[in-house]
């Protein structure tokens, strides 16, 4: 398998990247203002908690051999007790997590079913009135600041027209008896409507612009012409000769899309109060919950990078043109 | 006589290697965009009627506070704490202008630094550089800009430098490549043979072939920078003394707006960041248009 080099190679690299971050996460706690205990410790946790943490975390020890205590800690799913919850974070972390990957995936899901097509349309119909319209607006929603879409959608949807509820995932005072069910009852989803429409808008962009472009590089290659001179339907050469083959790099791009929305979850997540991760990032820096903060850091960065990784193999596999020399 | 054509020569060079992107519809609407909001930015204190923070009272001594556009001479009315709206977004223009352009410039200037020498190289230095690019994409980019703004003092300058932390990645691989087809180039390798240094090589003959694409990622930067403190002072951790777009929307936010309707409040700062960032996406798909024909359409 001549394939399976680049994929180790390339693992074993961002595998590097990830203890690198990693690093970089330890020393931005560490470099803060104040007590180097207090990325820990909380003035208010007793005696006998407090010293729990200090051995576990080797806080009386040198830079050094904390860090590497960080380390073997962090391979255990060792990270901490969040200072408001008074929970390990890990266990927050692992709470969280599905609403924000939800929130993600629906949102981009829509945003490339839509963007593919459209793409596709305005290919086709190059030079036209609708393409000189439609390529500004595109340019423009991504010029959007995604928390001030979230602001306007919410003002319409759910002040003035009364259609969505405001924020949070539920109904105050509603129970489930499982996540599964909370997930697919109607209250949650009109909680995620708004939240999802902003981030699917927002992202909608890329997918539509790399989709154009490809048609318009695949509809000048040969086969295509051909079709035409074959006199095949316009619907026919589009969709079987040109978006099949522009689709490749439109679907490489969906990975690097869920880590890049990952980190603008983390002001729309805000806006909605959508109890997620890009969320809990936010209210734990505020309040000085380290630990929970650099849960939440890492949490996002694992995620990035995997994804980076994803693409990077999507690309070597889908395209075996891609050479790896 | 002589010295004067040579100069001239010279300075249609420069303007050649800048390529200022004319002839392009989008392009120049981003220009004329882009004109006025620098000249918005330096005009701000002659063009706006109040002072953006000042506590405002109406004639009969109340405060101003929640006014609707054109009431008491305001033109989008006035915040809940009695500010002039209007004056608010003059004003947001310099702090977006200050952020946008030191965040690109830093972006441009690391990346391209970076991208050259990695390029030129090669070898451990290349190697140690794209791991670095490697790592710096592999952080998530607001997150970190948070966290950063949040530990330090909150000010304009950290989170821009938090920014060019990460940003230089993009620029520097594209720099790079572009040196690395440069280094082969038949006119390199004369000056090489020749027995130019590698500074003299670098400085005459790689530079001037790279600020174009220099310029095309800066010109991206400023709007990412424009849009990252937007959300960086939404949620919080902005600098406290400067009026920005991003702190107008997360006033109104917090001052319940939204729930009000006040719709003339949240919606004009966010226009101004559409108009600002778009305008820098069309000047820079104008010169990726000259730059790279082949894409053009």
């Amino acid at each position: 398998m001549s394939t399976l080099k680049p994929v180790l190679s390339r693992t074993f690299q961002l595998m590097l990247v990830l203890w690198a971050v990693v690093t970089i996460l330890f020393l931005m706690f560490r470099l803060m203002p104040g007590n180097p205990l207090a990325a820990y410790i909380d003035p208010t946790f007793t005696l006998e908690q407090q010293e729990q943490l200090i051995r576990q975390f080797g806080l009386d020890k040198p830079l050094l051999q904390q860090y590497f205590t960080y380390i073997g800690n962090l391979l255990q799913g060792e990270l901490g007790y969040s200072f408001r919850y008074r929970t390990p974070v890990a266990d927050r972390i692992w709470l969280l997590l599905p609403n924000t990957l939800i929130l993600t995936f629906s949102s981009l899901i829509i945003a490339y079913f839509f963007g593919i097509l459209a793409g596709a349309w305005l290919a086709w119909h190059r030079g036209s009135r609708a393409e000189a319209v439609a390529l500004p607006v595109v340019l423009a929603t991504r010029a959007m600041p995604e928390f001030w879409l979230g602001m306007v959608l919410l003002a319409v949807f759910s002040f003035s027209l009364g259609i969505f509820p405001a924020g949070g995932t539920r109904s105050p005072g509603t129970e489930y008896d499982s996540l599964w069910a909370l997930y697919t009852s109607a209250d949650f989803l009109s909680h995620l409507a708004l939240p999802m429409l902003t981030l699917a808008i927002y992202s909608q962009g890329l997918p539509l612009l790399l989709m154009r472009s490809n048609m318009l590089d695949v509809m000048k290659e040969d086969f295509v012409t051909m079709a035409k001179v074959k006199g095949l339907s316009p619907y026919t050469i589009v969709i079987r000769h040109g978006a099949r083959n522009a689709l490749l790099p439109v679907m490489t791009s969906f990975a690097i899309s869920v880590g890049y929305q990952l980190q603008g979850n983390v002001v729309v997540e805000s806006v909605f109060s959508w109890p997620g991760l890009g969320r809990e990032l936010v209210s734990a820096v505020s309040a000085s919950d380290y630990p929970l903060a650099q849960g939440a850091f890492l949490m996002i960065a694992v995620v990035v990078i995997l994804m980076n990784l994803i693409a990077d193999l999507l690309y070597t596999f889908l395209d075996p043109r891609i050479s790896h020399a | 006589m002589l010295e004067a054509i040579a100069s001239r020569g010279k300075i249609r060079r420069m303007f050649g290697a800048l390529k200022v992107p004319v002839g392009d519809n989008f392009a120049v609407a981003g220009l004329i965009i882009y004109v006025l909001f620098m000249l918005t930015a330096i005009f701000a204190p002659v063009l706006a009627p109040f002072d953006p923070t000042e506590i405002l009272y109406s004639t009969d001594y109340e405060l101003a506070s929640d006014l609707l556009p054109g009431q008491e001479g305001h033109i989008l009315g006035t915040t809940s704490l009695g500010r002039d709206i209007f004056s608010q977004i003059v004003f947001g223009a310099r702090s977006a202008l200050l952020v946008g352009l030191t965040a690109a410039f830093m972006v441009a200037f690391i990346g391209t630094i970076v991208g050259l020498l990695a390029g030129y190289f090669g070898g451990w230095i290349d190697m140690i550089l794209m791991r670095l690019a490697d790592v710096a994409f592999g952080i998530p980019f607001l997150p970190f800009v948070i966290v950063i703004s949040a530990f330090l003092e909150p000010s304009i300058w950290n989170t821009v430098i938090a920014m060019a932390l990460v940003l230089w990645r993009d620029t520097a691989r594209v720099i790079r490549s572009q040196v690395l087809t440069l280094r082969s180039r038949g006119y390199v390798e004369a000056a090489r043979v020749a027995g130019s240094s590698d500074l003299k090589i670098i400085v005459r003959h790689i530079a001037p072939n790279i600020v174009p694409l220099s310029l095309l990622y800066g010109s991206i930067a400023i709007g990412w920078a424009i849009l990252t403190e937007a959300s960086i002072s939404f949620l919080g951790f902005g600098d406290p003394d400067s009026i920005s777009w991003g702190y107008m929307l997360q006033d109104a936010f917090a001052s319940q707006a939204l729930s009000r309707q006040a719709y003339h409040w949240f919606i004009p700062p966010g226009m101004a960041i559409i108009f600002v960032v778009s305008a820098g996406f069309f000047i820079s798909r104008g010169y990726e248009n000259l730059l790279f024909p082949k894409l053009g359409r």
